[in-house]
Parts: structure tokens; C-alpha cells; sequence
């Protein structure tokens, strides 16, 4: 373990310690704000009630960061191909980014419904385009002596995409893929809190309108707990396969 | 046999060169001699259709094309190795992309890089070897180009000297064991009088020929050859004039 980590750790333990002795000194009434040690405990064992909830939105965000991979690295490779496109597009792009996307929540439950849809296309929204612009700058990031050395090897197109532009672009992919996977949980929950009938946004509203405040905060705890496995498994992908910066 | 005439390139209306003639016989190894930034990687660029020429003819083994494209092998002063590929798939590149046969290739690889030294190496990737051996696999990769003509933009600046001398009986294997026909960049005068038959010694910009050296030596040759001696004081003088004729 570094200093860092260290200190980060130390850091923490120090607010908690502050907020549990600060409930506990007061006597903060838990509805208000439940201590840690409570949160941690309905965490746990509240834990049959919030997985479902959990796994459906774990599912919104899968489906959401799937979905905008599936769409983003297309459109990106498209741009970067034909500059005509990139020039057409991007006006959209940018904004598309000044959409306040959660003002869009409510009409996407009208359009798409109370279930898994809005949601996902929620998520797709706000992961598209970090994806999308990072995956495009890498691929143009290309150094161009690579591009020509290509070139004077008469390679068409996509041999060279393969070979030489997306394994160049690889490491831009995974910072937009991780600035998308760390937003996605908030683009999920906003949909859930607009209208549903599962998932944690869903339980977070339904326990706050009950005071049940100490599983309003269990809800936050796991869905933090989702976005860091997320966050990690796409770090532990990215060491995986760019194996080649040393 | 390469014949250019008049070729000229313009940046923003200003020449780099214009009227530029040159003219390689098969099988024969001109050196390019000139001071950095004349447009001597421009020149190639120009020949070979990286950047379109604005005027002049390109005549390859008798025919006029607007450029020689991937009809050359190349080679540059960097590597250009991709670093997520192993020396193999590296030197393998050009048969890859032309979707040549891959076995046929792989076998003719493990060739090369037995006779370049390279034996046992053909798993590593780039970052795992010497800049020495780098330039190596970009040899063979630019020999697996399976091209008569081979151009080579300042192919050994980037190694230190000791590691260049060696490459520099390498580079000689292009022409006298894999018989290609060869163009070279260099800012190296030694370089030059060990490798080249016919050296070019090119102005500031705009770029052109001052001077033209041919050296009748049978190869390999020593650097203490008097007639060697000989030229290179020659072009040294030259240069020391400011390269002007
Ligand atoms: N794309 C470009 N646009 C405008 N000017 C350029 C461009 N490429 C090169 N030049 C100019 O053309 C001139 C020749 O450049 P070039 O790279 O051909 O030189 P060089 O002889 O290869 O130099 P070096 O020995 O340093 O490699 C330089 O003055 C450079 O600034
Ligand atoms: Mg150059």
C-alpha cells in the first residue's frame, strides 16, 4: 500500500468516526441522519430486499454502457473514416451535451415506459458521449509515420483500422469507457426516480417517502459499491489488454 | 529503374523543389547527402504519393505514374514498430496487409531474422530489445516489402554509433545479397562512402543537386581506402563552402 492510498484511507475513517460520533453526541435522530454503523448494518441485512432492486439496475447500467459501446465505436470509426461526417456531426454531438439530459427523464418514461428502457437508454444518453469523442481523438492521435509506413505497405482501410488505429486508440477508449461507466449509475437512478417499479432509484424514493432514511442510505452504499466494481472490472480489462505499455 | 524529371513541390507557394531530376539504375545504391529541413523527406513523400507532386514525370522500369505507391519498400529513421505486436508479427506486417500467403512468409521471416541476428528473438515485443535490434526488424520488415525498389529515410540516425556501424553491414545485404535497387537519406558522410555508389550532395532549400560523386569501390569497403579518403575530403571541402556549386 502507498502513502497515498494510506492517507486516503486515514481520511476516511476520520469523517466517519466524525459522523458517528456526531450522531451519537447530538443524538440525531436516525430518519434525519443515520450513523454509519447503521448504515452499514441495514446495508447488510436488508440486503434480500435490495438485490433485486440492485440487479436490475446494475442490469439498466449493463445494458446502458453495452448498448453505447455498441453504438459510440461505430460512429467513431464512421468519423474518423470520412471527415465529411465528422464535420456534419459533431455540432450534434457537442449539443447533444448541452441537453440537460435528466429534464429529458420524464418524457422518456412517457415514450419508452416504466420499465427497463427508459432507463437504459438513460444510461446509453450520458455514456455515448464520452465514449464516442475519446474513442474518436484517440483514433486521430495516430502518429502520421505509422499512417505512411501503412500507406507504402498498400494497406486498404480496415486492415489498417485493425492493425494500426484501434490498438492506438485503446488506451483513449478505456478513459471514455471509464468516465461513461462512472456516470452511468447517476443516468440509471434519475430514470428510476422519474417512474418506476424497481431498482435502487426506485427504493431510495419509495424508503425516503417512508423516513426509512437509514435504507435510503444502504441503497446509496450499494449502488456506490456498483459503480466502483464497475469501474474496477474496466480497469482490470484495460491491464488486460494493452499489455504493451510498460 | 527509377527516372524522375522536373518533379516539384510546393508548401504555401514556396518551393522545396522544383525541376528536380535523379535517376537510379537497377540494382544500384544512391545516397542522398543534405542538411536537415532541405525536403529531402518531402522528395520521398512526393515519390512515393504520401503528399501529391505539383509537376514532373515518375517513370518506373518504363512507365509514367503519378507515384510509385507501394511499388517501394520503406524504411524510416524510427522504427515503426507497433508495440502491441511481437518482432514476428511485426516484420510480418507487410505480407499482412496484402494478404499475402502467411506461412510462405512466416518462413521467409524466421530466415531473415536468423540471418539478421534476430534468431530467438521473433516473441519479444519492441519495448523488450535494444533500439539496435529494433532497427533490425524493421530491416527485415522492410525486406519482407518483397520490393525491388527500397527507400531509406535516415534509417540508422536514431542508433548511436557504435550500433550504426554494425547496421551499416546490413544495410549493405540489401543491395549486394537481396540484390534491391536502393535510394537512401543521410546527414552521415561516412555512411555515405561505405554504402553509396553514386552519393548526391543536395543544396538548402529550395532543394537540388549541387554535387554528384560516383564511387567505383567493390564493397565491403574500408574506411581507409585513399580513394575513399579521397572523396571524402572532397565533400567535406564542398560542404564546408556551404554546399553551393
Ligand atoms: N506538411 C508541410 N507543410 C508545410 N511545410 C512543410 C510540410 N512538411 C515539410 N515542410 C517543410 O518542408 C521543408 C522540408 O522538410 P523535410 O521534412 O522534407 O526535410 P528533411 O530534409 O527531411 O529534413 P530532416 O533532415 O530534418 O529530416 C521544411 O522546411 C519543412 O518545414
Ligand atoms: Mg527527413
Amino acid at each position: 500500500m502507498n502513502r497515498s492510498t494510506l492517507s486516503a484511507a486515514a481520511l476516511i475513517c476520520l469523517l466517519l468516526g466524525g459522523w458517528e460520533g456526531a450522531v451519537r453526541i447530538w443524538k440525531i435522530p436516525i430518519f434525519i441522519l443515520p450513523p454509519p454503523s447503521r448504515i452499514l448494518e441495514t446495508a447488510v441485512i436488508s440486503a434480500p430486499v435490495i438485490l433485486p432492486h440492485a440487479a436490475v439496475t446494475g442490469a439498466e447500467i449493463c445494458l446502458g454502457i453495452l448498448l453505447a459501446m455498441a453504438t459510440a465505436v461505430p460512429l467513431a470509426i464512421a468519423m474518423f473514416a470520412k471527415p465529411v461526417l465528422e464535420k456534419a456531426l459533431s455540432p450534434f454531438l457537442v449539443a447533444s451535451q448541452a441537453i440537460p439530459v435528466f429534464a429529458l427523464a420524464p418524457l422518456l418514461v412517457i415514450w419508452l415506459g416504466y420499465g427497463i428502457a427508459s432507463k437504459v437508454f438513460m444510461a446509453w444518453i450520458i455514456i455515448f458521449f464520452p465514449i464516442t469523442v475519446s474513442l474518436l481523438q484517440g483514433l486521430k492521435s495516430c502518429d502520421p509515420e505509422y499512417r505512411t509506413l501503412f500507406t507504402l505497405m498498400g494497406s486498404p482501410f480496415f486492415k489498417t483500422l485493425g492493425l494500426l488505429y484501434w490498438p492506438w486508440a485503446l488506451p483513449q477508449f478505456f478513459a471514455g469507457l471509464r468516465v461513461g461507466v462512472s456516470v452511468a449509475t447517476i443516468g440509471a437512478v434519475i430514470g428510476e426516480w422519474v417512474g418506476a417499479q424497481q431498482g435502487l432509484g426506485f427504493l431510495m424514493i419509495q424508503s425516503n417517502a417512508r423516513l426509512q432514511t437509514p435504507l435510503v442510505f444502504a441503497a446509496i452504499l450499494w449502488l456506490t459499491a456498483m459503480g466502483l466494481i464497475l469501474w474496477t472490472l474496466v480497469g482490470m480489462l484495460e491491464k488486460k489488454i494493452i499489455t504493451w505499455k510498460s | 529503374m527509377l527516372q524522375v524529371t522536373d518533379l516539384a513541390k510546393y508548401y504555401d507557394g514556396q518551393p522545396v523543389f522544383s525541376g528536380f531530376d535523379l535517376h537510379l539504375p537497377a540494382g544500384r545504391f544512391q545516397v542522398l547527402l543534405g542538411p536537415s529541413g532541405c525536403g529531402k523527406t518531402t522528395l520521398f513523400n512526393t515519390l512515393t504519393g504520401v503528399t501529391p507532386k505539383d509537376a514532373g514525370d515518375i517513370v518506373w522500369q518504363g512507365e509514367t505514374m503519378s507515384h510509385l505507391g507501394n511499388l517501394c519498400a520503406y524504411m524510416h529513421q524510427k522504427d515503426l514498430l507497433l508495440p502491441w505486436f511481437s518482432l514476428m508479427d511485426n516484420a510480418l506486417l507487410p505480407a499482412r496487409t496484402r494478404g499475402l500467403d502467411m506461412a510462405a512468409a512466416r518462413e521467409r521471416t524466421t530466415q531473415l531474422f536468423f540471418r539478421l541476428g534476430l534468431a530467438g528473438f521473433e516473441s519479444h515485443r519492441p519495448h523488450q530489445v535494444s533500439g539496435g535490434m529494433r532497427q533490425r526488424c524493421a530491416l527485415v520488415r522492410t525486406l519482407m516489402f518483397d520490393r525491388d525498389l527500397t527507400l531509406l529515410d535516415e534509417p540508422l540516425s536514431a542508433l548511436d554509433a557504435i550500433t550504426r556501424q554494425r547496421l551499416q553491414h546490413l544495410l549493405l545485404l540489401l543491395q549486394t545479397e537481396f540484390s534491391k535497387t536502393i535510394l537512401m537519406i543521410t546527414h552521415d558522410v561516412d555512411e555515405a562512402l561505405l554504402l553509396a555508389d553514386d552519393i548526391f550532395l543536395l543544396s538548402p532549400l529550395p532543394m537540388a543537386v549541387t554535387r554528384c560523386f560516383s564511387l567505383a569501390l567493390p564493397k565491403p569497403r574500408a574506411f581507409d581506402d585513399p580513394l575513399l579518403l579521397h572523396t571524402k575530403a572532397e565533400i567535406l571541402g564542398h560542404l564546408e563552402k556551404g554546399g553551393v556549386s
